[in-house]
């Protein structure tokens, strides 16, 4: 029986008065593609950034490969670099060209030579489609190219898994396609993802598993057939009428 | 026939044009008035015995060499740059490290900051290059039994330095504050530390937007370096007032320090507008 690669127990996390997160235990295998969907507010982005640390739990644990991060003695940077991030805003880092957006991270916390890390940011800017954007500043691509660039930076790290949190939501509707399909792409390969997003054909064509969550709490986890075929909750079902209505 | 009938994109171009109004606006009208009349006053002063004597005075005391020579190799002028430019450098990095410490999480760093920069801003510049004159100095002094003792020059470059620093300190704070959080997030989450982060990626954004700010406050230390002139730095001003108490030509005497530092600011002002035109461009 394989390891979960992510697994959150009983995770609570609070922003003052508001409860984000209301003890959530969920599990991701290796190579799984779990897509989370929910109302706005319901903690899905909250849950996202708890598994890579940037938000610290206010109670329960999250363990990555079986390391508890909230254990003090866990290097959290050496855990966070197995673990690739996309945002909504991308996120690039404006003063940096693409390529050098994607070398920087590999220098500094890999420490790779410059010809090794030059080449990985050659061959994953091809990989995303925009090979010709190697010396452009982020300001001077589209959102779409942004994201893709985002994406390959994250790539560059060898990550064991990728958090993308709603990665298509920032973009306009020409746009979204070609990061999808660099997603899609990276689905095929075997990467363990978790995504934030309401794409459901996405999730359709992807994921293995679609999660949703309403007030802090995983309300449904299973397939993505099975959840369009047959919603077991009442709030499920709302909320999957009102975003398939059109 | 089709119905579809391909529709041209092309459009003949439209070039906008500034009114007359707009142009008049933007011209830099002040700056000519300025340098009229600063070139028209420097002129007519030139006429005067009691003006030469006293712009002589104020950039060459020794009366060695003509004025034209003595401006900037010479006391007076020299000295206020001399103070100016090194307060200034070294305000620049104690304010850069003291702006870190303040947006530090680390308790001791930001209250040892925070109390640093509160301090000295609520303390009047003139007070606190008193203070360090006539009492850190001297105190300096005794305690090693001489063997440690800043000049005068030394002392007002200490006072300014350390009372800058707090205001840069802000500057660089404002600018560190004002990178969008999901900068440090995204470092982050690539497995850079907090000070990799920092050093790669926020620093570098927030310098470049402060430095129009940094070179402004550059024009204010130039003009706030005559405060040195109260422990007795022979400075512009400090040079302007030896000559009004020798001479009794007040009218000649200030009216020299002040052109000579509208001259110094002006050349700076405009340097910082072309600094500013240049790094606003956002990349």
């Amino acid at each position: 029986m394989p390891e979960p690669i992510i697994k959150t127990v009983d995770l609570h996390k609070h922003f003052g008065q508001v409860q984000a997160l209301r003890g959530v235990d969920l599990e991701v295998m290796p190579a799984q593609v779990a897509v989370i969907i929910g109302p706005s507010g319901s903690g899905k982005s909250t849950l996202l950034r708890c598994i890579n640390h940037l938000e610290k739990p206010t109670h329960g644990h999250v363990y990555i490969d079986g390391v508890d991060l909230e254990d003090k003695k866990t290097k959290i940077n050496a855990v966070r670099a197995e673990i690739g991030m996309v945002f909504q805003l991308f996120n690039l880092f404006p003063h940096l060209t693409a390529r050098q957006n994607i070398t920087l991270a590999q220098q500094v916390v890999r420490k790779r030579r410059d010809a090794e890390r030059e080449q990985i940011a050659r061959d994953l800017l091809a990989r995303v489609g925009i090979p010709e954007k190697a010396d452009v500043y982020p300001g001077q691509l589209s959102g779409g190219q942004q994201q893709r660039v985002a994406i390959a930076r994250a790539l560059a790290m060898n990550p064991k898994i990728m958090l993308f949190d709603e990665p298509t939501s920032a973009l306009d509707p020409e746009m979204i396609k070609e990061v999808l399909d660099v997603m899609l792409d990276l689905a095929k390969t075997g990467m363990t993802m978790v995504c934030v997003t309401h794409e459901m054909g996405f999730a359709r064509a992807a994921a293995n598993r679609i999660i949703f969550m309403d007030e802090g709490l995983v309300i449904e986890d299973t397939t993505p057939e099975e959840l369009y075929r047959n919603p077991r909750h009442e709030r499920t079902k709302l909320f999957l009428s009102k975003i398939l209505q059109h | 026939m089709s119905v579809m009938e391909e529709v041209s994109l092309a459009r003949p171009e439209i070039k906008s044009r500034k009114t007359f109004s707009q142009q008049m606006r933007d011209f830099p009208w002040w700056g000519v008035v300025l340098v009229l009349g600063i070139t028209l006053a420097f002129v007519a002063m030139l006429q005067s015995e009691q003006y030469r004597a006293a712009l002589q005075f104020i950039v060459n005391p020794d009366n060695t060499t003509e004025i034209a020579a003595g401006i900037l190799i010479k006391t007076g002028v020299r000295v206020t740059l001399l103070v100016t430019v090194v307060s200034y450098v070294i305000a620049l990095v104690l304010g850069l490290i003291l702006g870190i410490m303040r947006v530090s999480g680390n308790p001791i760093l930001f209250h040892l900051s925070t109390l640093y920069v509160e301090v000295m801003r609520g303390v009047p510049m003139l007070v606190l290059i008193l203070w360090i004159g006539f009492v850190v100095v001297p105190g300096l002094r005794d305690a090693t039994n001489g063997a440690f003792e800043l000049s005068r020059v030394q002392g007002g470059i200490a006072g300014l330095a350390l009372g800058y620093a707090a205001y840069l300190a802000e500057v660089y704070r404002a600018g560190i504050e004002s990178i969008h959080k999901g900068q440090m997030e995204a470092a982050r989450s690539l497995g850079m530390s907090y000070v990799q982060a920092m050093r790669h990626v926020i620093l570098p954004q927030a310098i470049r937007r402060v430095v129009p700010p940094l070179a402004n406050d550059f024009v204010a230390m130039l003009k706030d370096s005559a405060l040195v002139s109260v422990v007795a730095v022979p400075e512009i001003l400090q040079s302007a007032r030896l000559y009004v108490s020798r001479t009794f030509r007040a009218f000649e005497g200030y009216n020299s320090a002040a052109l000579l530092y509208l001259i110094l600011t002006l050349l700076f002002v405009f340097l910082v507008r072309y600094i500013e035109g240049r790094w606003r461009v956002d990349a």
